[in-house]
């Protein structure tokens, strides 16, 4: 069947926009704040926050980080995702800052756990915050909340979210995929 | 899902470039991990490795430890020194024996060239050559012709000479089919009685002369001159082996291009090569050192991804 498009460019980039401000009101000026990417989408994701902000603040100083949980999944030789982990980049200390952890889609709540355990090699935030663009609500396997949400979507399980972008896949959209049978 | 196309380490001969090329993008990522402030990740927590060194060790052995450790695995040694071998115990035996306690993989090194493969036959576990008698050593190889990349990009097109004791040498055998399948040229240096008869079998350049080899090559990779096998005077006293065989500075300077100085360690100072060129900036030594620890670390996780549970 056709994946069928949930979010189209214009409500993704304002969805984004949305997401920026929000950024703001908690965060000022982000003198003490980083962002940390998830790979790989999460990447593109705080790019383009950090793209927005620096719009709307042209002086803004802002550390972003890019972290790969590959050797951190709690589902290593029980499952098929990949082995060879991407780049990470963190080319500033954690330590004391508060944390924005940024990701495509939240689902089972995994992803972000490694993430967390990830992210302590690089020293003791004194907050950590979770954006993600979607939140697949209900089909969490850990007791993780995102603070920041671009748009919740219910879907069964055998469905899956995907979030393009621009940068890979040459449109920002987000498409519902559901399985033949 | 890309993994190896290999079920055990025994030998750079079983592997495919694709297996060496998924290991070198793997060791890139640990190579960063353990630069890192905390240098552990926990992917081989519920991993149990058993070194077993039926032959002196120390660098290979710390450096196999220090990976298993920096993935989170437990830990156990064997000495051959210390153990129940000297009793009489057959190699099946002993490594059946360790088994039974619940270790999932075996590092091992071993006199005897094929004792990996048989045990890989009899016993059910993953299993690494950490060198196996004059035969292979296949993770000094890997680090060895990862170390290369790191300095001049890449392996491909390289001219790569391997100068010294190649007949006793299991770091040349690896060396060379680890290089040949990266696509370098190989050719080995050293007087006739240490090359092996049938080496031109491998496709490699054989060069007596070692001003010449330097000459023709991108890289020279200096071995140990085993001095524990000099009773069998394969030439006639370390002197005259240092004067015709020995890399010094001069050597180096004669060249119109910069060359990369490798040795696989332990270093005799003054023999196979001096002091000055053993610490000068075209050795790429203690680079080797530090990337062997990546490299095992993406052999062992590679592998350990291939148990079942």
């Amino acid at each position: 069947m056709q994946p069928r498009e949930i979010i189209n460019t214009t409500e993704f980039n304002l969805i984004l926009k949305r997401l920026a401000f929000q950024l703001i009101e908690n965060h000022d000026y982000f003198e003490d704040t980083v962002l940390i990417g998830l790979q790989s989408k999460g990447v593109h994701l705080a790019n383009r926050l950090k793209k927005i902000l620096s719009d709307i603040n042209p002086s803004l100083s802002l550390n972003v980080g890019y972290l790969d949980i590959t050797f951190f999944r709690d589902d290593f030789r029980r499952s098929n995702k990949p082995l060879v982990a991407n780049e990470t980049k963190i080319d500033f200390l954690i330590e004391g800052k508060k944390v924005i952890l940024i990701d495509d889609v939240l689902f089972t709540g995994r992803t972000i756990r490694a993430g967390l355990d990830a992210m302590l090699a690089f020293g003791r935030p004194s907050l950590v915050e979770l954006l993600v663009f979607v939140d697949r609500r209900y089909k969490r396997h850990l007791p993780i909340q995102p603070s920041y949400v671009g748009k919740v979507i219910d879907s069964i399980t055998s469905e899956q979210v995907s979030v393009e972008w621009k940068e890979s896949e040459g449109e920002d959209k987000v498409l519902l995929h559901t399985s033949e049978n | 899902m890309e993994t190896l196309s290999v079920d055990h380490l025994l030998g750079i001969k079983d592997l495919t470039k694709a297996d060496i090329d998924l290991i070198f993008a793997t060791a890139d990522e640990f190579k960063d991990v353990i630069n890192r402030p905390i240098k552990k990740v926990p992917s081989l927590r519920d991993i149990t490795i058993a070194n077993l060194f039926f032959e002196n060790s120390t660098r290979t052995k710390l450096s196999f430890e220090l990976a298993e450790k920096r993935l989170s695995a437990d830990v156990i040694n064997f000495a051959s020194g210390s153990s129940s071998v000297k009793k009489g115990e057959t190699l099946v035996d002993t490594v059946n024996n360790i088994l039974s306690m619940k270790v999932d993989m075996v590092v091992m090194r071993h006199p005897n060239p094929g004792a990996h493969q048989f045990l890989s036959r009899n016993i059910d576990a993953k299993i690494i050559n950490a060198g196996d008698g004059a035969h292979e050593h296949p993770t000094q190889a890997l680090l060895d012709a990862y170390s290369i990349r790191e300095r001049l990009g890449e392996v491909s097109g390289k001219k790569v000479v391997i100068v010294g004791d190649i007949l006793h040498s299991r770091v040349a055998l690896s060396n060379i089919y680890a290089l040949q399948k990266q696509g370098a040229e190989v050719m080995v240096c050293g007087p006739a009685t240490l090359i092996p008869k049938f080496i031109h079998s491998l496709g490699v350049h054989v060069e007596h002369n070692l001003q010449k080899a330097l000459d023709w090559c991108d890289v020279a990779n200096m071995l140990r001159i085993q001095l524990e096998r000099q009773d069998s005077k394969f030439f006639p006293s370390i002197r005259e082996y240092t004067m015709q065989y020995g890399l010094t500075l001069d050597h180096l300077n004669k060249l119109e291009k910069e060359i990369v100085v490798m040795h696989p360690g332990p270093i005799n100072r003054g023999v196979e090569i001096t002091s000055e060129v053993a610490d000068s900036h075209q050795s790429i030594i203690l680079n080797q050192v530090e990337n062997g620890v990546a490299v095992r670390m993406a052999v062992l996780y590679l592998l350990a991804s291939k148990i079942n549970r």
